[in-house]
């Protein structure tokens, strides 16, 4: 029981994770119908924001957080701006190539700027505590991460159910065209969706460093990976979706290498054997569905 | 009210729309007609801004809307109903209401027109929880109606709004078309169905491959024998105007 007990806590915390990264693909997805290749990397950015921002800046630990986060954001912003926006009315490959490219050359810069040696993540010392109940041990970090995805969810929710602005974000995904001529300020809400989906990976990035305190230049590509794998299978554009494939495959990564601590090499590898399985039984994803026109 | 002059559209080599010209005035509705791939959604579309237009002007009430973005030209109370119509079939029957006020702000005033809408789409009204996507192909026409009534518009476009309907629900958005011009709006009409749309129609266009043939009042073009022999099907006109084509052609 208890050793089911510390595998749900593990699994939680990292498809917690998971899920923070998977909403910025689905939501991009569902507005622009492009998988951002370079979300992965602004998820590194956001890790590294708070490493500078910790080594040179006298402000406290929770602000470096939130002040990194919402720059990331702003940088998602530019990212359309520059790689995205002027390819709008271009084929989607083009993007998407635009997109690959913009990844490579955040990774390059990450590595020209950053360096490419690993650099230690400072975690600020009240996540770092290390928990004990009864056989169960975990560190504070592995709360916290749940915790503030679940608040994260919960005022996302809100901003797309409730407000004027989620409202738009749900017709343009829903239809383009309409949206438009609704007087819907499209460029805002493109801008809006890249803001609120890297703040997301920001806050991921910072989250993940302080689990496994390592920073490197191409750190992000991995968990880019799995996240873009996590929207798929819940049903890319599906923000619950997102949210149910992080989890999914967080537990399972968990719980795999947990039953079967021999396949530990290649845990990498879980995310798409899931992937593969999910994609047959019902290619849409979880949570996915087809556009039929109705007559 | 809303002046096109001159308007040309091109799409990539193909000319659409050349040289069309419309006046719409203060409570009419004015109907542009013709054939398939005439370029009637094209002058739409580009009155809309949705289209780059390749020459010529857009004005209403002596505001130039040519180059306006199409979140302006909304705000100066062009409102269109798309062909398709185009409902956002995940929202609700009142998230789309409201979608369709995006650029009004009076919270109270979107409500009274939300009720508006009900009142004169009572089947709305009953479904107004119910997503979309969800309704009939005649209730979902209603609804793209409703929901570009939601601005007031000055002039209300309606894009092909019997299209893939069955007669009878034809008929009734006709009927629902002429109740809102009682009203008191201004109203652009585009239909392959030209009979209906001339029948009601104060003024109409004719459109034939991009180019405007004929104009005149609703009930002149109804009467009119090229009208006739070319969209509404009458028989012998039509193969009279075939072989003329013919002829002419040939020549």
């Amino acid at each position: 029981m208890s050793f089911f007990i510390q595998h749900l806590i593990n699994g939680l915390s990292l498809g917690s994770l998971y899920a923070l990264i998977a909403i910025g693909y689905t939501m991009v997805y569902g507005i622009l119908r492009l998988i951002n290749f370079a979300h992965g990397d602004i998820f590194m950015l956001g890790a590294y924001l708070v490493y500078y921002g910790m080594l040179w800046t006298p402000l406290p630990w929770w602000l470096v957080f939130i002040v990194a986060a919402l720059l990331t954001g702003l940088f998602g912003i530019l990212l359309e701006r520059f790689a995205y926006a002027p390819l709008r009315n271009e084929p989607r490959i083009t993007v998407l190539i635009s997109a690959i490219g913009a990844s490579f050359l955040m990774e390059n810069l990450a590595i020209l700027l950053f360096g490419g040696r690993p650099r230690p993540f400072s975690v600020p010392a009240l996540l770092d505590h290390s928990v004990k109940v009864g056989a169960i041990s975990f560190n504070v970090i592995q709360i916290v991460i749940p915790v503030v995805t679940a608040i994260l969810l919960a005022i996302l929710s809100f901003i797309i159910l409730k407000t004027k602005t989620g409202m738009a974000m749900r017709a343009l995904s829903t239809d383009y065209e309409a949206a438009s001529l609704m007087g819907i300020n499209i460029n805002r809400i493109i801008s809006m969706t890249f803001f609120i989906g890297s703040t997301l990976a920001a806050i991921g990035g910072i989250l993940y460093s302080c689990r496994y305190p390592q920073l490197m230049p191409l750190m992000g590509m991995m968990p880019g990976i799995k996240c873009f794998i996590a929207a798929v299978i819940g049903g890319i554009g599906n923000l619950t979706g997102a949210v149910v494939g992080g989890l999914i495959l967080g537990m399972s990564e968990i719980l795999i290498v947990g039953l079967l601590p021999s396949l530990n090499d290649y845990r990498d590898g879980f995310a798409f054997v899931i992937l593969i399985l999910i994609l047959i039984i019902k290619p849409t994803g979880l949570f996915g569905s087809n556009v039929k026109e109705k007559v | 009210m809303l002046k096109v002059e001159n308007l040309h559209v091109n799409y990539g080599g193909i000319k659409a729309v050349q040289g069309l010209t419309m006046d719409i005035r203060d409570n009419q509705i004015v109907t542009l007609i013709g054939a398939n791939g005439a370029g009637k959604s094209s002058t739409l579309r580009s009155i809309m801004n949705q289209v780059a237009k390749s020459g010529g002007s857009v004005v209403c009430d002596d505001v130039d809307l040519t180059n306006m973005p199409t979140r302006d030209i909304v705000k100066q109370g062009i409102a269109l109903s798309p062909e398709g119509r185009h409902v956002f079939a995940n929202l609700s029957v009142r998230e789309n209401l409201v979608l369709g006020a995006y650029t009004v702000d009076d919270k109270d005033a979107i409500n009274k027109r939300i009720n508006h809408a009900f009142e004169l789409f009572p089947i709305l009204g009953e479904r107004s929880w119910q997503k979309a996507g969800t309704l009939s192909g005649g209730e979902q026409q209603m609804l793209a109606v409703a929901r570009a009534l939601m601005i007031q518009p000055k002039i209300l476009m309606l894009d092909e709004p019997s299209l893939g309907l069955a007669p009878i629900l034809i008929q009734e958005i006709f009927d629902i078309i002429k109740q809102i011009h009682e009203e008191g709006n201004t109203i652009l009409l585009i239909e392959q169905n030209a009979k209906k749309a001339l029948e009601i129609a104060d003024y109409a266009y004719v459109l034939e491959t991009g180019k405007p043939i004929l104009e005149g009042p609703g009930k002149t073009l109804l009467a009119d024998p090229r009208v006739q022999a070319a969209y509404l099907g009458e028989k012998k006109n039509a193969e009279a105007a075939a072989n003329a084509e013919e002829t002419a052609q040939a020549e």
